[in-house]
C-alpha cells in the first residue's frame, strides 16, 4: 500500500538533522526523519566494562570501516592521509565526538573580502547569533564567559575542572605570554534538563555513558518526538526521487527489514553530513539530473575540507588527568587570524588534551618506538602513563575543488548502495600551517618540562569534520544551496548539515552547524507560505 | 569456533614467546609477563575480529623464525623480533596491540600500577578545579577579534 506523503522528510537523526526536526516540530507540520541506525543505549557504551579501551579498536571504533557496524557504510578512503570517522545512529557523530564546542568566528565568513583566498559566505555571523545561543541552551553548554580572543558566549553551566593537565598547561601558556581559555563543551558541569552532571567517566569520544556528555538522541530529539516529530531508525535511503517538474517527491528506501519503500514528501531536507550528503545526491541520478540531483554547478562532492590536525604531545614528571576526565579542557587562539609573517593565510585553533589510558598509552607509544620491548618496558611504561599532555591544532582546511567525494566504482554498503570514494591531498599552505603549530606546540610542551615528544601530523584517524562538499552560495553556477539552505536546482530540497560550510574556520563545526540547521529551520518558517517560490 | 581453536598449537606457542618478549615478568614491579597463561587465555577469548590478523602475523613470525620461536637462541630470537617489529606492518602491530590491551588490564598489572580495578561507569573520578586566578594575565593582556566588515 502506498505511503501517505509526508510534509517533510528529514535524512540523517545526527547533529542537524535533530536541531531542524526540533525546530520545525513548532509548525504542526507532518515531519519524518528517516535514519539508518538505531536507538543508543548508554548501559553498553564502553566505560561500563573493564575492556573500555579494547573496545576503541573495535566495534567502538570512529572509523565505519573498523567498526563495521550494520548501521554503517564503507568508505574509501584509501587514496587520502586523512581517514573519515563518523557514527551512525539516532545522535550521529555527537554519540562520539570530543564535544569541545568553539564556534566559527566573525571574520571566517568572510575569508576572500580579508584575506582574498577561497570565499565569502553568503550570511554572516550576525546572522547565526541566535541560533548559536538557542542552540547553547538545547544542547548544555558549559564554559566561562568572556574570552577576548573568542566570539562572546555564554554558557549555562560553569566551565569544566582544570584538573592536572590544565594546570600545567594553563602555566606554560603564561609562562609563554600565549592566550588560552577554559573550552566551552557540551559536557554538563551540573545537573541540567534531565541530564546528570559529568563525574569524569574518562574519554568522552566513544559515547557518555553518564549521559553528561549532550547528544542529540538526549537533546533534541526527546523534545521533537514530544512534539510529534516521528522518527523512523534503521531506514536507510537509497535515493531522492523527483517528479516531471522537477521537485523531490519523496525517497526510496530500506527498512529495518531490509524491504525497500518508497516515501512520499512534500519537502526532503538532507541532514547526511559532507560525506553522506554528496553520496546521496550523487547516488539519486535521473534522466532530469544526470550528474546526480542538484548537481548542476557540477560542485556536489567538490570542496571537501576536512581540518588537518596537527597533534603534537610529550611527557611530564607531574602526574596528568590521564584517562581521568574528558579529553579536552582548554583551547587557545593565539594562532587563528592571518599573520602573513607566518608563511601561511589563515590559522588554527588549539585545544589541549589531558592524556590517555594504560591501553591507549602502550599502544600509542610501543607504535612511535618509545615504548621498548624487554626488560626496561616496565619502567618506561610507567614513566609515560599518566603523564601524556598533548596539543593538537585544528588547522583551517581551505576548500579545493581537487579534493572530492564520489562515487567508488566497486564499494558498496550492506543494501548494495554505491559507497563515497575521498580523494583528498593536504595543501601546501595547511602544512606550512600543521608546521607552525607543531612548532609552537612544542615550545609549550617544552616550557611544561615535557620530554619524549612525538608528532601526529596529520592525526590519520582523524577526518571528524566534514565539510563542504555542497556548498552554501548565492550563484547558482558555484554553489550547491542558496543562502538559506535551499538547493539552487530543486526548490523543495534543502541541506542542512555541515556539506554547506563555504570554508571551514579553524574549530570544531559542530556548534556552527547545528546554528546553521536552525537557520535554515526559521527561515523556511518565515517564507512557508512561499517556500517553493 | 573459538579463537583458542583457530590458531595452531605451534601458533600459540610462538605468541606465548612473543608476549614474553614484550612483556617480560618483573619481580622489581611484582607484575607478570604478557606469557602468563592468564594473560594468554584472555588473548586467545578475546582475539575476535583481530584474528586474521594476528594469524597472518604469526605466520610471518613463523617464516622469520624458521623454527618455533623458543628453540631460537637468545640473539636469534631478537633478531627476528626486530625484524617482525620494523617490517611486520599492520599484522604485527594488531598482534603486539592485543597483547598490550589484554596486558594492561589484567587485575595484577593495573593493582602494580596504582589504578583502580574497575570499569570507570558509575563511579568516575574527581578533578580538582585548579587555580583560576591562571587566567588573570591572559584576561589582563585581553584581546579584540579580527574585524569582519
Amino acid at each position: 500500500m502506498a505511503k501517505d506523503p509526508v510534509d517533510v522528510l528529514i535524512i540523517g537523526a545526527g547533529a542537524s538533522g535533530a536541531a531542524v526536526a526540533w525546530s520545525l516540530a513548532e509548525t504542526k507540520m507532518h515531519i519524518l526523519c528517516l535514519e539508518q541506525g538505531g536507538w543508543m543505549n548508554p548501559a553498553e557504551y564502553p566505560s561500563t566494562g573493564r575492556d573500555w579501551e579494547a573496545k576503541f579498536y573495535g566495534e567502538w571504533s570512529s572509523s565505519p570501516n573498523v567498526r563495521g557496524r550494520p548501521e554503517d557504510y564503507p568508505v574509501n578512503d584509501d587514496n587520502s592521509p586523512i581517514k573519515v570517522v563518523n557514527y551512525n545512529a539516532v545522535g550521529g557523530s555527537t554519540v562520539m565526538y570530543t564535544a569541545h564546542w568553539p564556534r566559527l568566528h566573525p571574520s571566517d565568513f568572510k575569508v576572500k573580502t580579508l584575506d582574498g583566498v577561497a570565499d565569502d559566505w553568503p550570511i554572516d555571523y550576525d546572522a547565526l547569533t541566535p541560533f548559536f545561543e538557542e542552540n547553547d541552551r538545547m544542547m548544555g553548554t558549559s564554559g566561562l564567559s568572556g574570552d577576548p580572543l573568542s566570539p562572546l558566549t555564554h554558557p549555562p553551566m560553569p566551565q569544566q575542572p582544570m584538573g592536572l593537565s590544565g594546570a600545567i598547561v594553563a602555566k606554560a601558556m603564561n609562562k609563554l605570554g600565549w592566550h588560552w581559555w577554559p573550552s566551552d563543551t557540551t559536557v554538563a558541569t551540573m545537573d541540567y534538563e534531565g541530564r546528570a552532571r559529568c563525574i569524569n567517566l574518562g574519554h568522552c569520544t566513544p559515547a557518555c555513558a553518564q549521559g553528561a556528555k549532550s547528544s542529540t538522541d538526549i537533546t533534541y530529539w526527546p523534545h521533537a518526538v514530544r512534539a510529534g516529530v516521528e522518527l523512523r531508525t534503521h531506514c536507510r535511503v537509497r535515493e531522492i526521487t523527483t517528479d516531471e517538474n522537477g521537485m523531490a517527491s519523496g525517497v526510496v528506501y530500506y527498512d529495518k527489514d531490509g524491504v525497500e519503500q518508497f516515501q512520499p514528501a512534500h519537502v526532503v531536507i538532507i541532514a547526511c553530513n559532507g560525506i553522506g550528503t554528496p553520496r546521496l545526491l550523487l547516488n539519486s541520478k535521473s534522466d532530469r539530473f544526470p550528474n546526480g540531483l542538484a548537481n548542476s554547478s557540477g560542485l556536489v562532492g567538490k570542496n571537501l575540507m576536512f581540518h588537518p590536525y596537527a597533534q603534537i604531545y610529550g611527557y611530564v614528571k607531574e602526574p596528568t588527568d590521564s584517562n581521568r576526565a574528558p579529553p579536552t579542557c582548554l583551547w587557545s587562539k593565539q594562532w587563528y587570524d592571518t599573520d602573513l609573517s607566518r608563511g601561511f593565510v589563515r590559522g588554527y585553533g588549539v585545544q589541549f588534551v589531558r592524556g590517555a589510558g594504560p591501553v591507549f598509552e602502550a599502544v600509542v607509544s610501543e607504535q612511535k618506538g618509545i615504548l621498548p620491548w624487554g626488560e626496561d618496558h616496565h619502567r618506561v611504561f610507567r614513566k609515560l602513563n599518566g603523564h601524556r599532555l598533548g596539543f593538537s591544532a585544528i588547522c583551517e582546511d581551505l576548500p579545493e575543488e581537487h579534493n572530492q567525494v564520489t562515487l567508488d566504482p566497486v564499494l558498496k554498503d550492506s543494501h548494495g548502495i554505491p559507497a563515497p570514494k575521498i580523494d583528498y591531498t593536504i595543501s601546501e599552505n595547511s602544512r606550512k600551517m600543521m608546521e607552525h603549530a607543531l612548532a609552537r606546540g612544542r615550545e609549550v610542551l617544552e616550557a611544561a618540562g615535557a620530554t619524549d615528544i612525538c608528532v601526529n601530523s596529520p592525526i590519520p584517524w582523524g577526518g571528524w569534520h566534514l565539510l563542504g562538499t555542497a556548498r552554501m552560495g548565492t550563484d547558482p553556477r558555484r554553489s550547491v544551496v542558496n543562502e538559506w539552505g535551499r538547493t539552487h536546482d530543486v526548490k523543495n530540497l534543502f541541506i542542512v548539515d555541515g556539506s554547506i560550510f563555504v570554508t571551514s574556520g579553524g574549530v570544531n563545526p559542530t556548534s556552527t552547524i547545528q546554528a546553521l540547521a536552525l537557520y535554515i529551520a526559521d527561515q523556511m518558517k518565515q517564507r512557508l507560505a512561499n517556500l517553493f517560490d | 569456533m573459538t579463537a583458542d581453536n583457530q590458531l595452531t598449537r605451534a601458533q600459540r606457542n610462538d605468541l606465548r614467546t612473543v608476549a614474553a618478549m614484550i612483556i617480560p615478568a618483573s619481580d622489581e614491579y611484582k607484575v607478570p609477563g604478557a606469557d602468563d597463561p592468564a594473560i594468554q587465555a584472555d588473548i586467545l577469548a578475546t582475539l575476535g575480529r583481530d584474528t586474521k590478523m594476528v594469524t597472518a602475523a604469526l605466520d610471518h613470525l613463523a617464516q622469520l623464525a624458521g623454527q618455533p620461536l623458543a628453540e631460537l637462541d637468545f640473539a636469534k630470537r631478537n633478531a627476528v623480533a626486530q625484524e617482525f617489529r620494523k617490517n611486520g606492518g599492520a599484522a604485527a602491530a594488531t598482534l603486539v596491540r592485543v597483547v598490550l590491551q589484554c596486558y594492561y588490564r589484567d587485575d595484577r598489572v593495573l593493582r602494580s600500577l596504582g589504578l583502580e580495578l574497575r570499569a570507570p561507569f558509575p563511579k568516575g573520578h574527581v578533578l580538582p578545579d585548579g587555580d583560576w586566578s591562571l587566567l588573570d594575565p591572559v584576561k589582563a593582556r585581553g584581546g579584540t577579534l579580527r574585524r569582519a566588515p
